[in-house]
């Protein structure tokens, strides 16, 4: 199949300090120019310049109906490559090929005057989108419905509220038609039910066989609507390829953890003159270390420690925080074998199991200590130990059921659910009916 | 960036794209062109290819200009009446100070058809020189998120004043009327004015030539838009706008009439008043107004690769 999209070598340099020096003024052009003869003859650089490569031989192809996730740190390049794809900014050096109409939405809004009415803002906006008129007459009343704001199309958006602006602005961007449409964080704005909304119209763009750019930090949403990634890593591609690997690969770069972690002597190894931490590891049912779970299937988390000194009562217990560094929960040893027992010297290797559908979506990072309750005495304590990501193919039979789009919290467990069912007696349903007789 | 294909391919490729979408992502990669719609590349020229690019983007520019001139008038008591009392305004204070107090000649004309006949065609070059001169910073936003041809910030700023000229040119309508009937002043209408829309239209030209190189500029440097407007009020008074140019002494007017708004303004007068054109000054302003304009282009296609980066 021949690719839509073809990005050979391309690089964008940019000049840093330049914030000051690129609205830089006549005088300090005048003077710079006088000093360059002085500076050449003090065998000093002609350019007062420092340069970056945000981008750096940039090379990959995208297939007609592909959803391509492209995710990185900040300052990886991530922006620059949208932006040189969508012709904001030009390449310093390299090509690219578009094989299609190209339509992106760095921001919505873009271009919505608070002055003029939403009607206007609409054929506006969809103009500077590179929308034909009749595209955009053709549509209207498409767009308006989709926005729910329809008894104020002709205010001026200056009076709308921000929800309204954001709806009417996202409304007139999902209409665009191009063949391939490039997506930055528009799913991070709004609130849940807008978010939601934006993300049902992805799906469905998705569906329509449209070739998808999406750019966001949100590893959950990336890991669900793409079947591909591109992990840019200071301005180079770190990976490409199936989400689920790449996503393991960004999540280690970023927490700076594995799902292993040993010590090859126990002198280095966290603990004191009790306790000692040999490994930890995230393991599945089979036993092998992984790096990521399916949602539904159960996850071992496993530690290795040498008890140095007999006597003690020894608690492991695990921390389960989430990418954004809040804690889900914690969970202390309960094997009935070990309370309040003291231990003898020797190894001891403690795995705690969390069943299936029970963690949410998203990079687990886990903390392992080894405590002594009474009196507490926290032997050792290693912060971020090991992660693992969890991930929602989104099959139908986890939590989220058929539902698609982001689910908030720090847990997510597959409860119980009963259903009573009282049949309509003959003849009631009508609802003036029943209170009358 | 080029697109290479022109329009048609653009459009077509929109209806393959259309019944791709019906079939499901397997009828995709069946509508794609062989050539590639956009290539995105280190450098670009601004051949005929860019002037398809301008056409497919044409409406754009309309729906700029647009939204300019209803911000200008959104929120004002008077809305478009300003457009009318600017002009008249203007025209009665310099005809009291000027005309009656100072006496400037006016070689037996009406003094304030004689400003009038100035302030029409300088008030639409010095509001749209500057209008264009913020534009491109003023549209950052725009820069910064989205791709189209950006000589249409600058260039629709400059449609958006055309609004005014034309509603300044049937105010002039008016006034001619008033004096030729009411006062009868001997004012005849001459083959010359076939000419008034070659003059206006190389007036128009020469506001777009100059507004893409400072605007280009001052995207880099903003001093532009500090100096411009006192620049501007210097070149006021170098040009005929509120005298006639038979006031400049006969040796000095072949270089008075190297500025290329002496040519235009006198022209605009000349043939409203009924005079002598002054074909040389013409020559002047249209050898100009080619000069810039193709200078402006050449400028802002540079300068235009890096806007996003330092605007």
């Amino acid at each position: 199949m021949k690719p839509i999209i073809k990005v050979k070598d391309v690089s964008k340099q940019y000049r840093i300090g330049s914030v000051q020096s690129a609205n830089r003024t006549f005088r300090e052009v005048l003077s710079a120019a006088a000093r360059s003869p002085v500076r050449k003859l003090r065998g000093q650089s002609p350019s007062p310049y420092q340069t970056i490569w945000a981008l750096k031989g940039i090379n990959f192809e995208v297939y007609p109906g592909e959803v391509v996730g492209v995710i990185g740190r900040n300052g990886a390049g991530k922006s620059t490559l949208l932006k040189i794809l969508s012709r904001v900014t030009e390449p310093t050096t390299g090509r690219i090929e578009l094989f299609g109409r190209i339509g992106s939405l760095l921001e919505v809004g873009t271009g919505f005057h608070p002055e003029l009415t939403g009607r206007e803002n609409v054929f506006l906006n969809g103009a500077i989108l590179g929308m034909r008129r009749a595209e955009i007459e053709r549509n209207f009343d498409r767009i308006v419905a989709f926005s729910e704001i329809a008894p104020f199309i002709d205010t001026p958006v200056k009076w709308y509220s921000s929800g309204m602006y954001l709806r009417l602005a996202f409304s007139v961007a999902a209409h665009l038609n191009p063949e391939i449409l490039i997506i930055d964080e528009v799913l991070a704005v709004g609130d849940a039910n807008f978010q939601r909304k934006c993300f049902n119209k992805m799906q469905e763009l998705r569906k329509d066989g449209r070739t998808i750019l999406f750019v966001s930090h949100n590893m959950q949403a990336v890991t669900r609507l793409c079947k591909r990634l591109i992990y840019l890593e200071a301005g180079v591609v770190a990976d490409d390829g199936d989400p689920t690997d790449v996503s393991v690969r960004y999540m280690e770069s970023s927490f700076k953890t594995k799902s292993q972690k040993r010590w090859q002597n126990l002198g280095e190894a966290p603990g004191n003159d009790i306790a000692r931490l040999w490994s930890a590891r995230v393991r599945n049912e089979s036993g092998e270390t992984i790096e990521m779970i399916d949602i539904r299937r159960p996850v071992a988390i496993e530690i290795e420690f040498e008890v140095l000194e007999e006597g003690h009562v020894l608690v492991p217990n695990y921390h389960f925080t989430n990418e954004d560094g809040a804690y889900a929960f914690v969970a202390a040893d309960h094997d009935p074998n070990w309370r309040r027992r003291p231990r003898p010297r020797g190894r001891f290797i403690s795995t705690a199991w969390i069943p299936g559908n029970f963690l949410s979506e998203g990079a687990l990072r886990i903390g392992v200590a080894v405590s002594t309750m009474s009196p507490v005495v926290v032997h050792f304590f290693e912060e971020s130990a090991v992660a693992v990501q969890v991930i929602d193919k989104s099959e139908g039979d986890s939590a989220r059921g058929d539902y698609a789009g982001p689910m908030p919290g720090l847990v997510r467990p597959l409860l119980n659910w009963t259903t009573e069912f009282l049949p309509a007696a003959e003849g009631a349903g009508q609802l003036v009916g029943e209170s009358a007789s | 960036m080029d697109i290479l294909q022109s329009e048609g391919a653009l459009s077509q490729a929109g209806i393959a794209q259309t019944s791709s979408s019906v079939k499901g992502s397997a009828a995709g990669a069946a509508g794609l062109p062989d050539k590639p719609l956009i290539v995105i590349g280190a450098a670009g020229t601004w051949g005929g290819s860019g002037l398809k690019e301008l056409w497919y983007y044409r409406e754009l520019l309309y729906f700029l200009a647009l939204r300019d001139v209803k911000v200008r008038y959104k929120q004002t008591l008077l809305g478009v009446i300003w457009v009318v009392m600017q002009p008249l305004l203007m025209t009665l204070i310099f005809t009291v100070f000027l005309g009656v107090l100072a006496r400037v000649p006016a070689n037996g004309k009406p003094y304030p058809l004689v400003v009038y006949t100035g302030l029409l065609p300088w008030t639409f070059f010095s509001s749209a020189l500057l209008g264009c001169t913020y534009s491109l910073v003023g549209n950052a936003n725009l820069i910064t998120k989205v791709y189209f041809p950006r000589i249409l910030i600058p260039a629709a700023s400059i449609a958006a004043r055309l609004l005014d000229l034309a509603i300044s040119c049937v105010i002039m309508l008016g006034l001619l009327s008033y004096y030729r009937f009411v006062a009868h002043f001997p004012l005849t209408v001459t083959w010359q004015f076939a000419l008034m829309p070659v003059v206006l239209g190389l007036l128009i030209l020469f506001t777009l030539g100059l507004g893409l190189l400072i605007s280009a500029l001052n995207v880099k440097y903003r001093d532009v838009s500090v100096a411009l407007p006192v620049l501007i009020q210097l070149w006021m008074f170098v040009s005929p706008v509120i005298y006639l140019s038979d006031l400049v002494p006969v040796r000095f007017r072949i270089y008075y009439f190297l500025n290329p708004l002496a040519g235009l303004i006198d022209g605009v007068r000349s043939i409203l008043l009924g005079g002598a054109l002054n074909t040389f000054a013409l020559a002047v302003s249209g050898l100009a107004t080619l000069i810039l304009l193709v200078l402006g282009a050449v400028v802002f296609r540079r300068a235009e690769r890096n806007f996003a980066d330092v605007i």
